[in-house]
Order: structure tokens, then sequence, then C-alpha cells
């Protein structure tokens, strides 16, 4: 399979080298000429000392007959314009972009980038899950990310303690699965009563994470729950 | 109207600073606060110190409510995001990003983004000048022939049409500072 990994700093080149590893044919765009060179001494020839915002020099990477184009830079504006560029003018199947701002995930997505990363969300729901200050915890994205898994704890001022799940109204394409009490798991059921201390396993659409919020945890703290589900 | 200038160049702050005295509520963000220097002491609208590109600072700066968007940054990337922003998140009609490459200026207007290129226009004025005929697409802002891009969801794009056009007219070149750094 044929990749184009553009940026070289340090995840493009642990990237490159695993990929190389891995027995795919790759090259690597990298606009500062030095950082370029280092890495073809240590990678070999499969550098381009090139800024991979530019259309001509995707075209030189063969952008055209790329399965992947994968933009790590560290700058989102850069990665943004890579995928854009790659997706729309040379019709590069999948396009993958890391950002930075958690909150470029959703507007990278809308703008068709196919996958999005982000370090600082994956930063953020590891220590939530210890810390857990948003109360609704994003343990996972399905679905290239249109779904998301969340588990909610339920409160003492959550609307839902004392009711049963068809008490809730809850958003379409939003599921509530697993309860866990008392250190056990059980299967959500018509006749379940939410109760103080239980925690709920979801699956929402991402955009309907606020309102399962609002329905499971209520509207009480300052704390948004978007840092962690955009 | 309410205006959002994002880069506070030399191109940035004369823009800010006519729309702001013509009676606009006009705001101008930049990273650096060294750039407000190019806006006159008495500038009568609001400068904000801080990132044109995210998403926050955008909200802060009254983008939920803007009219109109114009992102003159030094780096077309970083005006290709805010614009985006704008369009896209904010829902803001008219929107205008400064892409000086013409490549990526062109990619971008098949993709339906406004975008004003100094470069094509600043070529085409002298090609004119020593006689040459003139590129007629090189003036002005050339505005998107079809929808943005396509929509997951099948809903209707907003933003930067070409129906938008809102009277703007060909802006003279001139060289830009502010956001320093980077490109």
């Amino acid at each position: 399979m044929y990749i184009i990994v553009v940026g070289g700093g340090r995840v493009g080149y642990y990237l490159t080298k695993e990929l190389l590893e891995a027995g795919h044919e790759l090259v690597v765009l990298e606009k500062n000429e030095r950082r370029a060179r280092q890495i073809a001494d240590e990678l070999g020839s499969i550098v381009l000392a090139r800024d991979g915002c530019e259309g001509k020099h995707l075209a030189e990477a063969g952008a055209n007959r790329a399965a992947i184009v994968a933009a790590v830079t560290g700058d989102d504006e850069d990665n943004l314009v890579v995928c854009q560029m790659a997706k729309h003018h040379f019709e590069v199947p999948r396009t993958i972009a890391r950002v930075n701002n958690p909150k470029n995930e959703g507007l990278f997505r809308h703008l068709g980038v196919d996958e999005v990363i982000s370090p600082t969300r994956m930063a953020l729901a590891a220590i939530e899950q210890d810390i857990p200050v948003h109360e609704l915890l994003h343990l996972a994205n399905l679905e290239g990310g249109e779904l998301e898994l969340l588990e909610a704890q339920i409160g003492e001022d959550s609307p839902a303690v004392g009711r049963r799940p068809s008490d809730i109204p809850l958003p379409e394409g939003c599921t509530l699965f697993v309860l866990i009490r008392n250190d056990g798991a059980y299967a959500i059921r018509p006749e379940t009563v939410f109760q103080v201390g239980d925690k709920v396993l979801a699956i929402s659409r991402t955009e309907c994470a606020v309102d399962l919020r609002r329905e499971l945890i209520g509207e009480t703290t300052g704390a948004e729950v978007t840092s962690l589900t955009r | 109207m309410r205006v959002i200038v994002v880069g506070c160049g030399r191109v940035g702050a004369g823009l800010a600073e006519r729309l702001a005295r013509a009676g606009n509520e006009v705001t101008v963000i930049d990273v650096d606060s060294e750039a407000f220097s190019r806006l006159e002491h008495d500038f009568p609208g609001q400068a904000l110190r801080a990132d044109g590109t995210d998403e926050d600072v955008l909200r802060r700066a009254g983008a939920d409510e803007a009219d109109m968007f114009f992102s003159l940054t030094e780096g077309d990337n970083r005006n290709v995001l805010a614009a985006q922003l704008a369009s896209e998140r904010f829902g803001i009609r008219h929107v205008v990003a400064k892409v000086n490459d013409p490549v990526r200026a062109e990619a971008y207007t098949t993709l339906g983004l406004a975008t004003i290129c100094r470069t094509r226009m600043l070529v085409d004025e002298l090609a004119r000048y020593a006689g040459l005929e003139g590129d007629p697409g090189a003036r002005g802002i050339s505005l998107a022939q079809q929808p943005h891009h396509h929509e997951p969801d099948g809903s209707h794009p907003r933003g930067t049409r070409a129906d938008d056009k809102a009277g703007a007219g060909a802006v003279s070149g001139d060289s830009t500072g502010g956001q320093g750094g980077r490109e």
C-alpha cells in the first residue's frame, strides 16, 4: 500500500519507521530541509524536502496513486489543508489528520477528513477515567467517530434517580445498555430503576452527548462535556 | 453590520479601520498585541489578542452574531482554517479568506470558499501595466461556483456562495504584516 506522510516531526518520524518495518511503500514530505536530511540519513531516501500543503508537491509525491495520506505536522491548519487537497484534488481514498485542538476534531471530520486523531483528547480521556471531573466519561469512539461509548455516573442531582429507562426522554440514536451497581454489571431492562451511585454505559451519537448528560447527570456543574465529545 | 477581521497586518488593520469608521461593529483579532499598533489610537472597534483559528476565540469575538468575516493573516492555511470555522461552525454568510498561493486559492475557490489572492492580483496588475492582456479572474474576490463540499448529512452547506457577493469589489493588493511567524 502506498502511503504519504506529511510532517517529519516526532510523530511523522516514528510513524514512518513503523510503516516501513511493516513493509509499506511510502514517502515523507517535510518542508524543513535539515529535518528532511536527518530523516533520510536514518530511514533512507524516502523523504522529499517539500511543503505538503502545496498541490504540486503532493502531485510530485504521487498523491494520485496514494491509498492513504497522513498529515501529522504540529499545526492543525496545515494538516487540514493537506487532507483537503489530497481528498479533493487527488481523490485519495483515506486521509488522516492529527489535531491538537480537540475542538477542531468535529470540524475536520465535517470538512471531509476521514480519520481525525487528537492526542490531546486521548490524554484527556485517559486522565478523566481516573478523575471523573466531567461525570460523563468518554470511553471510546465507534463508527469512525459518529458514535461514542460513554459512562455516566448517577449522582444525587441526577433527574434519572428513581426512574425507569422508559421515563427518560433519550435523544434519537442513543441507547443505555449496561448498569454497573455494587461492582456488578447488569443489562438495563424496562423494569430497572436507577439509583444514586449507579454507573450507566451508553452509546450515543456524538452530537447527542449533551442531551444524554442532561437526562442522566443533570445541569448542575459548569463543567462542559463538549471538550470530551467533540 | 457585525464584522470579524482575523489578522491585524496592514490589510487587516486598514480594513478594520475603514469598516469601523463607516459605523460597523468590528472586532479585529491577532495573536500578537504589537500588531494592534497599526490601528489608529482612536480605533472605534474591538481588538482581541488571541488565536483566530480557535473556535472558542471566535465565539468570544461574537462569531455567533457576525455578518461578515475576513481572515487576513500571513498564513494561507490559518486563513483557510479560520474561514471554514466561520462558515461551517458559525454559519457566517459572508466569509473571505486571503490565500496568497494561487494554486491553493484556486483549489479552495472550487471547494466553495471566497478567496482573495494577492499574488495573482499583483501579477495581473503589473502585467497589464506592461501592456499584456489582463486575466479577468485575477481581480477582486473569487467566489464559489459550487457548494463547499459534500455534506455527510445531506444538508445544504451554509456560508459563502456565489450569490452572496455583498458588494465587495477589488481590494488593492498591499503586503501584510501581523500574525508573525511560521509562513
